[in-house]
This record gives C-alpha cells, structure tokens and sequence, in this order.
C-alpha cells in the first residue's frame, strides 16, 4: 500500500513539473516557510518586533520625556514602583536616582541601544563585506594581507579596542557607533571571504567571466546574493552582540552622557542603589536588555538552522 | 578580413602552473587549426591537458597557471596574453565557452531571465525589452518549450538537460564566431546527449560557427567533428579527420582509446584497457611521455620525445613507432 502511495506521489510530482508552474517558488519563500517552523523563533521575532516597536515610537508612547531636564523633579528620586510622581503621573517600574520615569527612561534607553546596534551592524557589514569579497575574488596578495590584518584585529578583545577607541574620541552616540563599527568588521569581512572563497570556486562564477561580465558585476550581482545566507546569521549575532558591547562601555561611563541614558547607562546608574533595597532602577533595564538580546539571538539560531544546509532538519 | 583566415589557430600553446612542488606542464606545445564552421574534437583522458587549452584560449587560466609559450590566434589577431579589457569583449560574445556540469554554471540564486538580460548587456547597449527577446528567441532555438514562461523560472526548477540547454543558449547570444564546449555532455544521459548533440551540430552548421568540443568521450566525437586532437600528457599526440583518426589510429595511444570503448561486437570478450595511469605533470617520463604504458616502446622511446610524422598531409602523429603498417 505504501508503494502504491508513493508511486501516486512521484506521479502527482510528474504532473505538477510539467506543467508551468502558476506561482513560482523564489528561495525567499521556502525560506520564510522553513523560518516559521519553529514556534520559539516565531516568539523571538514577534518579540524582537514588540522591542523594535517600542524603540520607534518611544517619544509617542512614554509616559514622561526623560531627556527633558525641566519636567523632572528631584524629589520624585527613587520612588518604588507604582509610586505617583509630582506632576501626578504613576511610575509603574519606579524612578531613578535623579527622579526619572523608568519606563519612560527604558523606552528612550532601548531607542538608544538598538539604534547604536543596528546602525553600527549595518556599517560594519557594508565595510566587510566589500572587504572580505575583494579578499576572495581577488585572492594571492590582497588576500593575504586583508586576512592578516583581520586576524590581528580578533587577537584582541573586543572590548578592549573599543575602549581605547573612546578613551580617545570621546563620548557621544557617534563616536560609540564608530567604535563598535571598527570592533565588528572583521567578523563581517571573515565570514563573507570565508563563504565567498566557496562560491570563487563554484563554476557559476567561472561561467560569468566567460561571458565578460564585469569583476564588480560578478562579485557583487553573482557571488554576494550566495553568500548572503552565513551572513544574515552572524549579523543578527553581531547586532545583539553590538548591543550588549554598548551596554558594557555605558556601565562602564565610557559610553554615552549621561543626558542620553541607554540601556547600559540605566543599569549603572542604578548599581550603586541594589544594596540599599532600590532594585527598580538597575533590574527593570537588565530585563528590558536581557530580552531584547535573547529575542535577537533565537531568530538568529533559526536562521542560522533554515540557511544550514548541513545541519538536519 | 579574408574568409581563408582561420577562426582560430593555436600555434605551440604552453600553459604552465607554477606550484611549489614545481612546474606542472599542463599543456606543452599544442598546434591546431580550426577553421570557420569547423567542429573540432579535442580528446584526452583526466589531466591531458584538454581543459587547460580550453582555458588557455579564453584567456581565463587561474593563478598559478600561466600561458607561457606559443600563439594563440583568434580570426588572425594575437590574443596571447591580451589585455584584460580586449579579452573580456571577446569573451561571451565571440568566443563562449559552455561547461561541464550543468547544475553548477548557472548562478542559484538568480532567475533565467535576469542571468539571461545580463549576458546580453554585457556586450551590447540595449534596452531590457529587447535583450529579454532575443533571451526568449535563444531558449527557443535550443528546444525549450515555452520560453517565455520558463525565463521567469530558476535554475533549480529546470532538469540537467534542460540546464545545458539553457547554458548553450546563454552561449548563443551573441552568435559567437567560436564555442569552446568544456565535456559538455559528460554529466548528461545518453538520450539527453544525443539530443544536445544534435542541436549543437545544427546550430553549427546554420550559422557557420566553429566548435571545440572537448571530451573523453570518443564516441561523442567520433558522430559529430569534422577533426579530432588526441591529447596524451600536455601533448597532441595525433590529429587528422574524424574518418583518418578513428579508422586508421597511427599512435598507439589513440589505438588503445578506440579498443577501450565497449561496443557490440566485441561481446563477451575482455575489454581492451591501457596499462597504467596518465603520469603526474610533476614527474614526466623522460622521451615519450607515453612510453611506460605504451606496447610498441623501445629503447628509443625512452630518450626521444617522438618525431612528429606527417603520415598524411592533414594527420599527423607524435611517435617513434606508429601504426603505419594499418595505413598501408
């Protein structure tokens, strides 16, 4: 009976490849279809949206504006939450220690905090990606000499050139996203040469420069769309890793000024109450990061199992 | 330019690589003459040479390969090491090259149709509209059925048959003057090959351009050139007509290939085999490349390379002991 089955089922796939297909299945689709196989990386990502939207419409959505000096009132510091403030508004996660809405102060952290990932994910993927393609299509020297400066640069610990970066440039939200650009794209360009040197080989390539296209058209219209599955993993990594790296430079006052408080900034600002009972104000942010990375990380482990071939699924 | 000039002569081609181990003579003094509408076979066993001369031709050999010797002359001008910029107008519009592996030569990623409009504005200024038809014309000619639609498709939507057809119509776009076809059917079954076949030879002779097929296949070559080049180690150890090559083999090497493919009437028999493996380009045999394998070696054979003897005016061979005693 199985046998019959399945004859019927190479039968029906013999009727339906013959026929031109009505609607035709692009590699996006089956990737999307593969990605929502998994529930736990469909909550990651409709929580990574939730996260996403609150950062966009933080201004619209905050109880309070935190960055606005005058509305904040010194004698609302540290009320537990629930708490009401002076100008009659409730503090449901508290306040901190210069009389700060929390929630409001964590809407604004978050638009911080995923700004300065993503915009410095964002470059350092252009920056290496350009890099680790001419790296691999053009081979020998180049090669040798990007690669080495790459593997020069990931000797070091990330934070510890991010640190010496800022200690130089100072702070402000432009110079932390320069230094984390600096810090990522060495992972970028390590991980798209490493791909690309596969697809350099693959004869698709080989058949392009015999038809004369271009070398720009070549890399960057046949072999960058082939190696864009690794890299759509290692950037929803390095985002999150991005994040948390600004948190840690923020803790450490490093960062940002203190007028513009990230996620990172929220934390320390609260560490010195935690001993005193005042847990509000270093907890609630150390949350609010904890799930923005962790819902970054497991769309990023479904992407990485869908674009895998290797891995089964 | 007068129509006596050949598409394509290859005059000592050497193609080496320089590796650590040392240099590897892929290909070492090749001659062969292709003329207008010409199909010609070039046949040889794994690691003869055949590809590398195809390569060579388009001026693609990768680092650290390198056209070291010879001349190559495409429709009379040297293209020998040419600029980058000259060799990249001729490549895909008058020489194209098709390759082996079907499943592998056309991008994954990309649909039929944009791989398709590229190629074609890759050589010439025109509107999508019009490289999308001469695309929908060019699958049309090679037998795909429904073009229009199947342009919109991609790769892995269509079988290896398919596939290959697709390839040679990519080569097609721009009515090449030369194909250089890379064993192009190796990967293909035999009613798919024939198929392929039959199409290419037509094309061939509608629009009088010439081909290089390169295969290991004898067979292949043997129902569809006008000539054929067997490679042995880097070397053209005999060239000639299809008739004077298969039917008459002077080099013993050329006589071992044909008494290797099986055929009917030789049932039940034990198959005839050469000896032995192709040597490695790093260690040549001294003389004659071919002599530990070869049963007419003497001792000549092993300091001589083997004179090449014009048997007739257009078949020669490269060898101290070749099969004239057949000719006669």
């Amino acid at each position: 009976m199985t046998v019959t089955t399945e004859v019927n089922k190479v039968l029906d796939e013999r009727a339906d490849s013959g026929a031109v297909p009505a609607k035709v299945e692009t590699p996006f689709r089956r990737f999307v279809s593969d990605f929502a196989d998994s529930k736990i990386a469909i909550v990651g990502f409709l929580t990574f949206l939730i996260i996403l939207m609150i950062a966009i419409l933080a201004p619209w959505i905050s109880p309070t504006n935190p960055y606005d000096l005058a509305t904040v009132d010194i004698l609302d510091s540290r009320l537990p939450p629930g708490a009401e403030m002076m100008n009659g508004t409730t503090a449901w996660l508290g306040t901190d220690g210069l009389g700060r809405d929390m929630l409001s102060a964590m809407f604004y952290g978050l638009r911080i905090s995923l700004g300065v990932g993503v915009t410095s994910g964002v470059f350092a993927l252009c920056i290496g990606v350009c890099i680790g393609l001419a790296s691999a299509y053009f081979g020998g020297r180049v090669d040798t000499v990007i690669m080495r400066i790459v593997d020069l640069q990931l000797s070091f610990p990330a934070i510890l050139i991010a640190l010496v970066l800022l200690a130089t440039l100072g702070k402000g939200v432009d110079k932390i996203i320069i230094a984390l650009i600096v810090v990522q794209w060495a992972y970028y360009a390590r991980t798209v040469r490493g791909s690309a040197l596969v697809e350099r080989s693959k004869e698709y390539v080989e058949a392009a420069a015999c038809l004369g296209l271009s070398h720009n058209r070549i890399v960057f219209r046949h072999m960058l769309p082939n190696v864009m599955p690794p890299l759509i993993v290692v950037a929803t990594v390095q985002v999150a890793h991005a994040i948390a790296l600004e948190a840690t430079l923020s803790f450490l006052g490093i960062g940002l000024p203190v007028t513009e408080p990230s996620l990172g900034l929220l934390i320390s600002n609260g560490f010195e109450y935690m001993m005193s009972g005042k847990y509000w104000i270093s907890i609630y942010p150390g949350i609010a990061l904890l799930i923005t990375i962790v819902s970054i990380n497991l769309v990023g482990d479904r992407l990485r199992d869908v674009l895998n071939p290797r891995l089964s699924r | 330019m007068t129509t006596n000039v050949p598409t394509l002569q290859v005059e000592e081609l050497q193609t080496y690589f320089y590796t650590k181990a040392g240099v590897a003579k892929a290909v070492d003094g090749v001659n062969f003459t292709v003329d207008k509408g010409q199909i010609m076979g070039l046949v040889g066993e794994s690691g003869s040479g055949k590809s590398v001369t195809g390569f060579s031709i388009i001026g693609l050999v990768d680092p650290p390969g390198k056209v070291a010797g010879g001349r190559i002359l495409f429709k009379g001008e040297d293209i020998t090491n040419a600029e980058e910029e000259r060799m990249r107008s001729l490549r895909g519009s008058r020489i194209a090259m098709i390759f082996q592996d079907p499943m592998m030569t056309l991008n994954p990623v990309l649909r039929i149709d944009t791989q398709m409009i590229e190629a074609v504005q890759a050589h010439e200024k025109v509107d999508r509209q019009t490289a999308f038809e001469r695309s929908r014309d060019a699958l049309g000619q090679v037998g795909i059925p429904s073009p229009e639609e199947r342009l919109k498709a991609y790769p892995h939507q269509f079988s290896g048959g398919m596939r290959q057809r697709v390839a040679i119509a990519i080569s097609l776009l721009h009515k090449p003057d030369l194909i250089i076809a890379d064993e192009p059917t190796t990967a293909l079954d035999v009613t798919i090959q024939g198929q392929i076949l039959y199409e290419v030879q037509k094309l061939c002779r509608e629009r009088g351009m010439s081909l290089i097929w390169i295969t290991h296949d004898l067979a292949v070559v043997a129902g569809l050139a006008d000539k054929i080049c067997v490679m042995y180690a880097g070397k053209v150890v005999e060239a000639g007509t299809i008739g004077q090559v298969i039917d008459l083999p002077l080099h013993p090497y050329t006589h071992g290939l044909i008494g290797s493919v099986p055929s009917h009437n030789k049932r039940g028999q034990p198959l005839e085999q050469i000896p032995g493996m192709a040597p490695s380009l790093l260690s040549m045999p001294e003389g004659c490349a071919f002599h530990p394998r070869c049963p007419r070696a003497d001792t000549q054979c092993l300091v001589e390379p083997g004179p090449t003897v014009p048997a007739d005016p257009d078949h020669r061979v490269r060898c101290c002991h070749p099969h004239l005693e057949g000719a006669a």
